[in-house]
């Protein structure tokens, strides 16, 4: 018994040396992420991003982890460098604070929850770790993001243009007339993936995919959501447009809000006054 | 007096222009590779495209158009096939002229258009819908724009060398390529699956040719002087 006691030290000190050695991290960018004045780092976010990200995003990172198959819409593919909530034009790389929002706050309608649960200091780093398994993250440049004035007062007035824009862009050829998301285009609409996707049922009245403030709204058809159909309108519209057309969406949508009030007061004043929108309103 | 001066004057000029006219065109001997492109084998029906979804283009086709994927001419000429010099000092240069991409009767015209580092790519619509022109670059940034009916030609242009798949999610039948080349020495073969490289200095050439449905085959050409050599592509085709 005594002879084992002895043996088992050192064979144990070999072990646990061969172990250290085996267990070595292969090297990895000492890539950084800044959000809210927090710094993250690629090293911190590996263990964390290997227990709670790879079992759908994949341990490469290319979206195929093992829950993947089983989730609509799959998810992200970190290796293209592709992310839909970005506060940055079409085409360009999202900022370290577009990807901190979007794991905080998840993605409303799909698998990936609100990451809470992890303290600002892990998320950052998570997020410098998913920079790692694009080359495109390496050049170093940060993309500015769009600049949103402030928002107007809502009035009929720019709600109505709002509405006109709505037809005249053809928002409704994917989001429906009404905007419940079943416009003629929509049953054939696929992801850059050819996975099919659907466009946002307004009428539903939840919370968009990257956000749920008028900002936000703003800021979604502006830049696009890149990966997805739904493509940037930022060359076509004036901000004034572009806010009447916020006020606008936010009456689709069954909520008690000042634009829902506003619109319903013209609504009640002008009766049988608006032109369809779809097909029949182009004429 | 004054004749003999204006004659002397227009001699001077004369001489002057000639002696430009020389230096400014060296004699440098160029060859050619041009040939054709065919397939063997079975290549996959093209379907007619069913557009009632958007009945403004409806209306401007009096007959069904087809898919174009596979485009082909008599004796099993191929058509869409992208043909370049992958390799060989072929004395490039970079181009700067704007290369246009029409969006008409909800098709791509042309369905291929090559482009080099840098070019400029105006993209129009001139349809009575709105698109969104969507590349789907992997090298390059992937971008998604709308452009409705009337509004102003997107302008673009891609760093590096890629074939980009292009469509529009409101119609899914559109598709087409961006082909990003390293080289000025290009050609798209039309329907009779020819193809011309000219203005190549004497040397050894590798020449690509690309299909979308069929992939890639290349040749090595060695060009002398100022010949013409010719060299033809055969794709094996695939019904599936």
């Amino acid at each position: 018994m005594r002879l084992h006691t002895r043996w088992i030290a050192p064979v144990s000190a070999w072990g646990a040396v061969l172990l250290f050695v085996g267990a070595t991290p292969s090297p990895m960018p000492a890539q950084q992420a800044h959000a809210d004045n927090v710094t993250g780092h690629a090293a911190a976010g590996r263990p964390l991003y290997e227990r709670y990200c790879v079992g759908c995003h994949g341990k490469d990172g290319d979206g195929a982890g093992d829950n993947a198959q089983w989730i609509d819409p799959r998810p992200r593919d970190f290796t293209l460098a592709v992310f839909k909530c970005r506060s940055t034009a079409t085409g360009s790389l999202p900022t370290d604070q577009d990807l901190y929002n979007a794991v905080s706050r998840g993605f409303v309608s799909t698998y990936m929850p609100p990451w809470f649960a992890l303290t600002p200091q892990n998320r950052i780093d998570v997020i410098a770790y998913i920079k790692t398994f694009s080359a495109k993250w390496n050049g170093g440049q940060t993309a500015t993001p769009i600049t949103i004035p402030d928002e107007p007062a809502v009035s009929a007035d720019g709600i109505l243009h709002g509405r006109q824009l709505f037809q005249d862009l053809q928002c409704w050829k994917c989001h429906g007339p009404a905007g419940h998301g079943d416009g003629p285009a929509a049953a054939t609409l696929t992801d850059s993936k050819d996975n099919p996707i659907r466009p946002y049922d307004f009428v539903v009245g939840s919370r968009f995919k990257c956000g749920s403030t008028n900002r936000d709204l703003y800021q979604i058809f502006m830049t696009g959501l890149d990966g997805t159909p739904m493509p940037s309108f930022a060359d076509l519209m004036q901000p004034g447009d572009a806010w009447d057309l916020v006020h606008f969406l936010r009456t689709l949508q069954p909520l008690a809000s000042p634009e829902a009030t506003t619109w319903r007061a013209w609504l009640t004043a002008h009766p049988g006054e608006l032109k369809p929108i779809g097909p029949e309103g182009t004429q | 007096m004054r004749s003999t001066l204006i004659a002397a004057a227009v001699l001077t000029g004369v001489v002057l222009v000639g002696s430009a006219m020389v230096r400014v065109a060296p004699p440098v001997p160029a060859g050619t590779i041009s040939g054709t492109v065919t397939y063997t084998g079975t290549p996959p029906k093209m379907r007619p495209i069913d557009m009632a979804k958007e009945p403004t283009c409806v209306s401007q086709h009096p007959t069904p158009v087809m898919t174009e994927t596979v485009v082909s001419g008599p004796n099993n000429t191929l058509g869409w096939v992208v043909v370049y010099i992958s390799a060989g000092a072929d004395g490039s240069t970079p181009a700067t002229a704007p290369v246009r991409y029409d969006q008409h009767g909800c098709l791509y015209i042309p369905h291929v258009v090559v482009l080099q580092p840098g070019q400029p790519l105006q993209v129009t619509n001139s349809d009575k819908a709105a698109h969104n022109i969507h590349p789907l670059a992997r090298v390059n940034a992937e971008w998604n724009k709308s452009q409705p009916p009337e509004t102003a030609p997107i302008q673009a242009s891609f760093d590096k060398p890629e074939f980009i798949p292009v469509k529009c999610n409101i119609h899914p039948w559109m598709h087409g390529y961006f082909v990003v080349l390293n080289t000025s020495h290009h050609a798209v073969t039309g329907p009779d699956g020819a193809f011309s490289l000219a203005g190549l200095p004497p040397g050894t050439y590798t020449v690509t040719a690309w299909h979308e449905r069929f992939g890639t085959l290349t040749q090595d050409v060695t060009i002398s002087g100022t010949e013409t050599k010719s060299i033809s592509f055969v794709f094996k085709a695939l019904p599936y």
